[in-house]
């Protein structure tokens, strides 16, 4: 151990807890606004000039305004926090300026809270209480029944009403030391911020008599270690979105102010890369990395481990370590969040994977589209470099890293890691031939490790929780936890941060909440425009790498789109295809031209002029793409054409031998007629028409001009009486 | 050494080969349209694609490399399925139009499609749009023919060191040119013809000029004379089916003759000429420097070459002055063929019509520098390649191989064998100091056969030096100084001299540049497709046409002394200057 790194680590946390100290936050009111790309773009600015003005016009000093990174939820942004000393944090959603005046007058200086608009749906009443209690199957006590149920069952026998205690499920809190595992549960008891271990009934009953009821902390059984996610759950635990997830990458999104290095230290801060640098010994870091099974999370699933052992191998003593923060698939934006709500974790798992393989450089390759993440990274860097974080000598090990930051313009396959190594360099951004990979000639010919953003993300956990503990959660074959981006037909949508091995139903219905609007789920698409689709009697398959490529899909960066009924297969192979068509790179033959002649014949079938041949076409170039093309892009290009082949093959047959689209999603083969039974002659849809092909006179039936008629569907939105039919 | 099968084949081939390397030494043919040999792995056109027993998907095979153990398949349903695939995809994009395309019968991906026995292109659609760039004098480029395989891309950049062509957009609408979608003429592009050289298909080619010739030699006011550079013996008779490395002199002369030329001459006339001017100006800046103690622009470069005095244009104007201020081989006859030779026959220069057949597409654009124009009209009037020649002597209906040989017209039709080796890496230093050192100490140069083997070869850049002893009293300064050559084929290899002498890591007296890999047998008008086996076998074959003759030092010929007696005087003299030597101009790049 060199203790030179742990007393200046521990100078440097010193140092920042005092500057955050002396902003007393525990007797203050805190208003927590969400910055980030999305925020802004939902207006979080405004709110946050709106709260500033209220606070001013109050006079008052005990409330302060804290900026946050976002929780991955866009459709509900901006979202802000209310926490109260003493009392329950509460969220709102969609906040502008006159929420903001609603929330101040009345939750802030009334002290109660505006409940109708609480963060996914209204609440009748906040509870005094609320407790959390661990689903996590690794956890489990000397009672009968499960935590949750026993705990239920006493309050009843109690006489304690929901309306002071409300019970909550839970993942996983992280708390579950090896030795207590399967011996105990865990229950967090809010607003105290108190969790508990529970080994069996009578710790229960000691926990609600004297805490519930007398206001006493149990100290006996409270966990005192600071565990990950912990603050996640106190901050968050209310909502149903986010306490069946297990938020590892993501444990301090939304929670900790993104621009604050004294902030980032409170939360164990650069702990971890004092831990690395004190044992000085960069195998161990390797070996740490190998156990925890951590893979990589760009989508290839490579064994981290592996990667770094590789580059730390070679005979090079020159070495880079990049981060690809090339996010690119539709849809998917954990990594933008990371790096805009995070920063200094990521910075901080760069550091480690720098020292692990003996760089001394290490490069951020953002995609030019994320200005705030770059600012936010930049930022980090320039803290850093300040606290000696950064640069020569670091906490006075003797090892050297910085970091820089490149740019990416735009292209896809800028995320592959050659031609992102090509586009560092100044070259055309395309890949080349593996091998030689990257961990032995990469960027300038030297050993280059290139992880994705949410990799980086999880290696201060992995070293301060512990690589056992990490590797616990998750599967045999992979460890930890990934992040989707769930989108689509659904309830709830954000990012989701689950164990590996979660299944698909789980994600959808327990925390998405289900599919929107009462529809049957069809599929649920994932891995992005790489990825296939998994249909709905496929839904308990846990997601993992292994899992989902063999139901035919990809893990891909973790995009999740869920699909109805009222989705097409061959639509949605098409809407995909045509991402793949204009982002291929053009170098490779399969991929340049066959994406290309893919999406003529899916073009030809949604368009109603496709024949049975041409599914044969497709399904043969679709395979030839997939074994001949040049990089990974090409290779996974026809995944949805493929699996959207194999499970809704009828769909497609349907489009060719009928002119008939199934969900009537297919604009060439689907049309618009008037029931004149149904029709009452309101006249909404002959004044919505664009076109102005509806005629009828007012309390007639009115009738569409086929010939006429663009088919865009706004009489059917508009017709409030069913009378228009989408055939 | 790794052992593999390929197709139950035991194969042994030195570790870190490729799958391809290692079938071929198998005997084993795998197709591919953008492999080519000495360049980086490009791996874009997917045709040579393979069965590795345990993988997923297929090989590439031009850049997997081997395995112990590893059994390679190189013709199941599966490879064969995906190699017709791929090739049905690039001729699905391919504005093919074969019975007018310039590589009817010699293009790759024709030939590839017959092999494969394709007969139906299963998926149509959207074409490759088609954009002719006709601005340069050389080059035509066709983007509709284009399939992408970036052969020329990879031999403008890393053979040529130049850059001039790259993939512009993305996906479908790739296409390979200049940057910003400028054309050839807007860039830095020296026009070597390197890439209408590995093109598989017709998107590059040179600029075809046989109707010009056919017009010039059906006017009856013309006196249309021909002259033939040296590389073109040791390569013509491919066009015919014929060994590389097969000498067809006597033929080519024949057939030149029943094409209707007046008078069939010969370049190499022109390069012995060179030999004395270049020589003389070598030996005239050597005295300056060591006798005269005045600086003097050394080393000097070799100026025979267009593409390479364009190179320097572009990218090195600070080091005009060392090029040699002498015209090429080919201008020098032309300002000679429309003056001294005009003189005999009583003609005007305008009455004489100078057509070259040069190994290089660079001549194109030389011929028309407006410099050119010594006689007072244009010297040269038009560049065929070899391979326009080819194509004349065929459209004509002569049975070339059947032709009896013939000799060269007096006087430009004579030369030694100095001349001859002009047409390789190496030959244009050789032949300068046969020359130099006779001049010097009035004894041959003292080398075997009067071959500098160290300049000989293929390596990029080759290295000499040579101690003058016994040097005449006229030259008694240059007695025991060491002379230090340099000779670069490719103009990568002659950054690299280039270079080394700005640094000031090298110094030398004398650089031999040449534009093209291997020289002027390897130039971008040569019959296809050149390998490095192909330039050895040309080389060759010059070597024993040198070797063949009587006369091999350019001095010795007697036809150049005659036209120094009657006409030019002595070397450097002022008819000399103002016929025979040029200069040069800064060229901005984009």
């Amino acid at each position: 151990m060199n203790s030179t790194v742990s007393d200046q680590y521990r100078a440097l946390a010193d140092q920042a807890e005092r500057a955050r100290d002396r902003q007393k936050p525990g007797e203050k009111i805190l208003i927590q606004i969400g910055s980030a790309t999305c925020e802004n773009a939902a207006g979080s600015v405004d709110v946050l000039d709106e709260f500033r003005k209220h606070i001013a016009a109050s006079g008052r000093e005990d409330i302060v305004l804290r900026r946050t990174g976002c929780t991955g939820r866009c459709s509900r942004e901006p979202i802000v926090g209310i926490l109260v000393p003493g009392k329950m944090p509460v969220k709102y959603e969609r906040v502008d300026r006159p929420l903001v005046h609603e929330i101040f007058t009345r939750h802030i200086l009334q002290g109660e809270p505006v409940l109708a608009r609480i963060l996914d749906g209204p609440l009748e009443k906040l509870s005094q209480h609320e407790i959390l209690t661990c689903q996590s199957n690794r956890c489990g006590w000397e009672g009968a029944e499960s935590l949750q149920t026993a705990l239920a069952r006493r309050l009843g026998d109690l006489g304690i009403t929901p309306d002071q205690v409300r019970i909550t499920a839970a993942s996983c809190f992280g708390a579950c030391g090896l030795n207590q595992l399967g011996t105990c549960s865990h229950m967090l008891v809010r607003p105290d911020k108190v969790l508990y271990r529970v080994y069996n009934e009578d710790d229960l009953d000691e926990i609600l008599q004297e805490h519930v009821i007398h206001g006493h902390t149990v100290d006996r059984l409270k966990v005192v270690e600071k565990t990950v996610g912990r603050k996640f759950f106190e901050m968050y635990g209310d909502v149903a979105f986010f306490n069946r997830q297990s938020r590892i990458a993501l444990r301090h999104n939304g929670i900790i102010d993104p621009e604050s290095i004294d902030e980032y230290f409170h939360y164990r801060g650069f702990q971890a890369l004092s831990t690395v640098l004190s044992k000085g010994d960069p195998q161990w870091v390797i070996d740490e990395v190998t156990k925890a099974r951590l893979r990589g999370r760009g989508g290839g699933g490579y064994p981290t481990g592996q990667k770094w052992s590789m580059a730390a191998k070679a005979a090079e003593k020159t070495r880079y370590i990049i981060c690809n923060a090339d996010e690119g698939d539709p849809g998917a934006f954990m990594d933008r969040s990371m790096l805009e709500s995070d920063p200094f974790n990521v910075v901080e798992g760069m550091i480690i994977g720098g020292y692990a393989i003996g760089a001394n450089r290490g490069f951020f390759y953002i995609r030019a589209e994320y200005p705030m993440a770059i600012r936010r990274i930049d930022g980090a860097i320039r803290q850093c470099r300040e606290r000696g974080l950064l640069g020569k000598n670091i906490l006075g090990s003797g090892f050297d890293f910085d970091l820089e930051i490149r740019l990416g313009a735009g292209a896809f396959v800028c995320g592959e890691e050659t031609a992102l190594i090509h586009s560092i360099e100044g070259e055309r951004g395309q890949p080349r031939i593996r091998p030689p990979y990257p961990t032995e000639s990469g960027l300038w010919g030297k050993p280059t490790v290139i992880n994705n953003v949410e990799t980086f993300a999880n290696i201060t956990a992995i070293v301060n929780y512990g690589a056992g503990w990490f590797s616990r959660i998750g599967t045999a074959a992979s460890g930890g936890t990934k992040v989707f981006a769930l989108a689509g037909k659904i309830l709830h949508t954000g990012l989701v941060e689950v164990p590996m091995g979660t299944t698909l139903r789980e994600i959808v219905y327990e925390i998405g909440g289900g599919v929107a609007g009462g529809k049957q789920l069809k599929a649920v698409q994932t891995g992005g425009p790489a990825g296939g689709c998994i249909p709905a009697k496929w839904l308990d398959t846990p997601v993992d790498f292994d899992t989902l490529a063999k139901a035919g899909s990809i893990m891909g960066s973790g995009g999740m789109i869920v699909l109805d009924e009222d989705d097409c297969a061959v639509d949605i192979a098409r809407f995909f295809m045509t991402f793949s068509q204009d982002e291929s790179c053009g170098k490779c033959t399969p991929c340049r031209e066959g994406t290309t002649r893919l999406l003529e014949i899916l073009d030809r079938i949604t368009q109603g002029t496709g024949t049975l041949a041409d599914l044969e076409k497709l399904e043969r170039l679709a395979k030839l793409i997939k074994k001949s093309s040049l990089c990974g892009l090409g290779r996974a290009a026809p995944n949805p054409v493929l699996s959207t082949l194999e499970h809704f093959r009828d769909e497609y047959i349907a489009h060719v031998t009928q002119q008939r689209c199934p969900a009537k999603k297919c604009v060439a083969l689907v049309h618009y007629e008037i029931s004149a039974e149904k029709c009452v002659g309101c006249t909404v849809c002959a004044r919505n028409c664009p076109v102005t092909c509806i005629t009828g006179a007012r309390r007639e039936a009115h009738i569409i001009d086929q010939v006429r008629c663009i088919k865009c569907g706004r009489c059917f939105e508009v017709c409030r009486f069913d009378a228009v039919q989408r055939l | 050494m790794t052992k593999l099968s390929i197709n139950n084949v035991p194969v042994e081939v030195p570790e870190g080969s490729t799958i391809l390397c290692a079938a071929k030494r198998a005997g084993i043919k795998i197709p591919t349209l953008c492999h080519v040999e000495g360049l980086q792995v490009i791996g874009a056109c997917r045709v040579c694609v393979v069965e590795v027993e345990g993988a997923r998907n297929l090989a590439g095979s031009c850049s997997m490399p081997v395995a112990e153990g590893m059994k390679v398949f190189t013709n199941t349903r599966r490879v064969r399925e995906a190699r017709r695939l791929v090739v049905e995809l690039l001729l699905s994009e391919h504005n093919g139009e074969c019975q007018t395309c310039d590589r009817n019968e010699d293009c790759e991906l024709q030939a590839l499609s017959a092999e494969l026995g394709i007969r139906e292109v299963r998926y149509g659609g959207e074409r490759t749009r088609r954009r002719i760039d006709n601005s340069t004098p050389a080059l035509i480029r066709d983007n509709g023919k284009c399939i992408k395989c970036r052969r020329c891309v990879s031999v403008c950049l890393e053979t040529q060191h130049v850059g001039a062509l790259f993939p512009q957009n993305r996906g479908f609408n790739t296409v390979i040119g200049p940057a910003f979608n400028l054309d050839l003429a807007s860039v830095a592009c020296v026009q070597c013809g390197q890439c209408a050289a590995i093109c598989p298909v017709g998107a590059i080619t040179e600029r075809d000029e046989i109707d010009e010739v056919w017009t010039a030699l059906d006017a009856p006011d013309k006196h249309v004379v021909v002259q033939t550079a040296p590389a073109i013996r040791a390569a013509l008779g491919e066009c015919f089916g014929c060994e590389p490395g097969t000498l067809v002199t006597g033929k080519m002369v024949a057939a030149l003759r029943r094409l209707g030329f007046d008078a069939v001459f010969d370049t190499n006339f022109a390069a012995d000429l060179t030999i004395l001017e270049e020589g003389t100006e070598l030996l005239t800046r050597l005295k300056k420097t060591l006798l005269d103690g005045e600086p003097a622009a050394l080393p000097m470069f070799t100026s025979c070459s267009p593409g390479w005095i364009k190179f320097m244009e572009y990218f090195h104007p600070d080091m005009l002055p060392n090029l040699s201020s002498c015209k090429s081989p080919q201008q020098m006859f032309g300002a000679v063929a429309k003056t001294y030779y005009a003189n005999k026959l009583g003609k005007r220069p305008e009455q004489i019509f100078v057509a070259s057949v040069m190994p290089c597409t660079a001549k194109k654009f030389e011929c028309q520098r407006p410099e050119m124009n010594a006689s007072g009209v244009r010297d040269v009037d038009v560049v065929l390649t070899t391979r326009e020649l080819g194509k004349m002597i065929r459209s004509a209906g002569i049975d070339f191989m059947g032709l009896p040989d013939e000799e060269m017209d007096a006087p430009l039709g004579l030369s030694t064998g100095a001349a001859d080796i002009f047409a390789n890496t190496g030959g244009v230093m050789e032949a300068a100091l046969r020359t130099a050192h006779e001049i010097v100490t009035g004894r041959p140069l003292p080398m075997k056969n009067l071959h500098v083997e160290p300049v000989a070869g293929l390596a990029g850049v080759k290295e000499a030096s040579l101690e003058i002893r016994g040097a005449l009293p006229e030259w008694r300064f240059l007695e025991g100084a060491v002379l230090n050559v340099a000779v670069a084929h490719g103009l990568g290899n002659a950054q690299k001299v280039v270079a080394a002498v700005k640094s000031g890591a090298k110094q030398y007296h004398f650089v031999e540049v040449m534009t093209c890999p291997g020289g002027c047998i390897g130039g971008g008008g040569q019959p296809r497709f050149t390998t490095n086996a192909i330039r050895q076998a040309r080389i060759a074959a010059i070597y024993r046409e040198d070797e063949g003759k009587d006369l091999r030092k350019s001095h010795e010929n007697p036809e150049i002394r005659q036209l120094y007696k009657e006409f030019l005087g002595q070397p450097l003299g002022e008819k000399s200057h103002h016929l025979l030597h040029t200069e040069y101009q800064t060229r901005a790049r984009v």
